[in-house]
């Protein structure tokens, strides 16, 4: 991926025909130019895969009995991980991500060209998708290999898995795209996001078994995506019996989706009304 | 050349702003000028820094607001662009740091699929004198190379109207005169260019009219060898001898000198003029004097002489 292959020669050669080339033309070279640009940070690209995997470790060894019915605290903290890292790989790479491209002039170049917003937009959902399948990817293939954690088999498991990615990582990236706007610019950009995402991962129960955790903090964390994000892979990774220690004594997928689905539709509106192609004292 | 660009062969400029003001805050930094730029012209802004160059060029690209003022760009108000519309400009922004982990084959192609007629990458990159680089990432181009890739990335979309913000900044002499040469030959296909520059000899080389910005105002506007009056401005004839040096200002130098001629025939070298000089005000003198606000077309000081007060015995 970081070799120097030229991006495929769409402008090329002689004048072509002078129409507008198509969006979806468009939005895949504006994938492949993302991509190219995520893997050549060698570092970013080491720590969205490494740092799931990491904490899986960490989890794992410090507590190192069981919750209860079979179950090992680091199966436990599965189904939080794999939450915990979409949010990184979405909201919390693009919200840094674009507020650095808003203040070194990425976005203003774009805008003086001919590209449609929705090509930029479309690009980086997919450099976002195909950063999350890797990544989670990468987390359950080593909870399966060296954390020994068996995966589930059952198809109607793996159904709940794929919306459960989808909406979350679609959430997660148009909230990511809407909250670059806010960091006043691309250094303080990982100082404002970066704690909002930790004080979440904490209060949705990424780290804790979450039916520990104080009613009033489940109160705050239930209006946030992540919850919800977490409490849908705990109904694909941990047996149907763990449903009763819930907070609703279910795993309330229908409501998840619900509140996922808003956020969907408020992240895009956000994005759409509020998004800025130039730092906000550009004039 | 197609039918998007009817609305502008009609012979309107490309460029036409009336009243244009821009504040930031309480501070006007665009004051109520008027500026056209010509079909296929080379139209420089010059002016000191701060002057407003860079607010007023960004206004016309679309990227900034304006406080008052009409502005049609190629037959748009910039303010309400379309992608129609910014196919048809090219733009080089006064500075950038973007993209750096792209090489300059990739992100020159990359750009050129946004255009409907781009020009060739490969020509593009030949005639900024890249090719050794196309393999390069950004962050590892100098500054110089740098500034280069983004006057290809302004030029890749075969625009009609290009606009340059100080694009020569950081290139060497060589890499100037390539890029001077570049802009005539867009200019020889009928490209329009407005470009900003503090090298009064870029203005000089490149440009068909100059027009110089101070204070957010429009302070001179013409052909280089006419701004501010500079061809009907008095010369300085300049010469030594054993009295000391002498300066005479005079619009008619060629008769000033024929009479030196005559009044030192009878001298050692005969008919030689001792440290004979003839200057007139350069581009750079009207500059600074319109700069300064010494608008008086009468006293435009010579960078080369003296004081005014040392001058000589009059005619
Ligand atoms: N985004 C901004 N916010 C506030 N003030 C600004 C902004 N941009 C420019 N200014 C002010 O407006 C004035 C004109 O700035 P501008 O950048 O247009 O000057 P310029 O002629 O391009 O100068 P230079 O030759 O240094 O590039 C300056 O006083 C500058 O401080
Ligand atoms: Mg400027």
């Amino acid at each position: 991926m970081s070799t120097a292959t030229p991006a495929p020669a769409a402008g090329a050669g002689a004048r072509r025909d002078p129409a507008a080339p198509s969006l979806t033309a468009l939005a895949v070279l504006r994938t492949r130019i993302e991509l190219k640009q995520f893997f050549r940070e060698r570092d970013a690209v080491i720590f969205i895969f490494a740092f799931p995997v990491i904490m899986l470790a960490i989890f794992g060894s410090v507590f190192d009995e069981d919750v209860g019915g079979g179950v090992s605290f680091t199966q436990y903290f599965v189904p939080g991980i794999v939450a915990a890292g979409i949010m990184l790989s979405s909201f919390q790479s693009l919200a840094i991500g674009i507020a650095i491209e808003r203040d070194d002039g990425t976005l203003k170049r774009l805008r003086g060209t001919p590209m449609p917003p929705a090509a930029y937009f479309l690009g980086k959902i997919g450099m976002v998708l195909v950063s999350s399948v890797l990544q989670t990817g990468v987390l359950l293939t080593a909870a399966a290999l060296v954390f020994n954690i068996d995966l589930p088999t059952s198809p109607s498991r793996w159904v709940t898995f794929a919306w459960v990615f989808v909406l979350g990582t679609s959430a997660g990236t148009v909230l990511g795209i809407a909250f670059s706007s806010v960091p006043r610019s691309g250094r303080s950009a990982s100082a404002v996001v970066t704690p909002i995402v930790i004080v979440l991962q904490f209060i949705s129960g990424v780290f804790f078994v979450y039916d520990d955790l104080p009613a009033w903090m489940r109160n705050i964390a239930e209006l946030f995506p992540l919850k919800w994000m977490a409490q849908g892979m705990r109904s694909v990774f941990l047996p149907d019996s763990y449903q009763s220690i819930e907070a609703d004594g279910s795993w309330q997928l229908g409501l998840g989706a619900v509140v996922l689905g808003v956020w969907l539709v408020v992240g895009l509106a956000a994005c759409l009304w509020t998004f800025r192609w130039s730092r906000r004292d550009a004039g | 050349m197609t039918s998007d660009r009817a609305d502008t062969l009609d012979g309107a400029a490309p460029v036409r702003v009336r009243g244009l003001v821009k504040r930031y805050g309480d501070r006007t930094a665009v004051d109520d000028i008027d500026l056209d730029v010509q079909r296929g012209e080379v139209l420089a802004l010059l002016g000191p820094n701060g002057a407003g160059k860079t607010t007023t060029v960004e206004v016309l690209e679309g990227y900034r607001g304006r406080d008052a003022g009409e502005v049609t760009v190629l037959g748009h108000d910039p303010a309400h662009a379309n992608g129609a519309w910014r196919s048809r400009i090219g733009i080089v922004l006064q500075s950038s740091q973007d993209n750096a982990e792209l090489t300059v084959e990739e992100l020159v192609r990359h750009f050129a699929a946004f255009y409907p007629a781009p020009r060739d990458p490969d020509d593009v990159i030949a005639s900024v004198g890249l090719e050794d680089k196309r393999r390069t990432r950004t962050r590892q181009l100098s500054g110089g190379q740098r500034r280069r890739l983004d006057v290809a990335l302004g030029v890749v979309g075969r625009p009609e109207l290009l606009f340059l913000d100080e694009p020569t900044t950081g290139f060497d002499p060589e890499a100037r005169r390539a890029f001077w040469e570049l802009i005539r030959g867009l200019r020889g296909d009928g490209t329009t260019i407005l470009l900003t520059t503090h090298y009064l000899e870029e203005a000089e080389q490149l440009a068909d009219r100059v027009a110089v910005l101070s204070g957010g105002r429009i302070v001179g506007l013409g052909t280089p060898a006419a701004l501010g009056g500079r061809a009907d401005r008095e010369a300085t004839v300049v010469w030594e001898d054993a009295d000391g040096r002498h300066e005479v200002r005079t619009l008619t130098p060629t008769g000033l000198v024929a009479e030196l001629a005559q009044r030192y025939a009878g001298r050692a070298e005969p008919g030689e003029v001792p440290g004979l000089q003839v200057l007139r005000p350069t581009l750079e003198d009207v500059y600074l004097s319109l700069v300064r606000g010494s608008i008086d077309a009468e006293t435009v000081p010579i960078s080369s002489g003296e004081s005014p007060d040392s001058i000589g015995e009059a005619r």
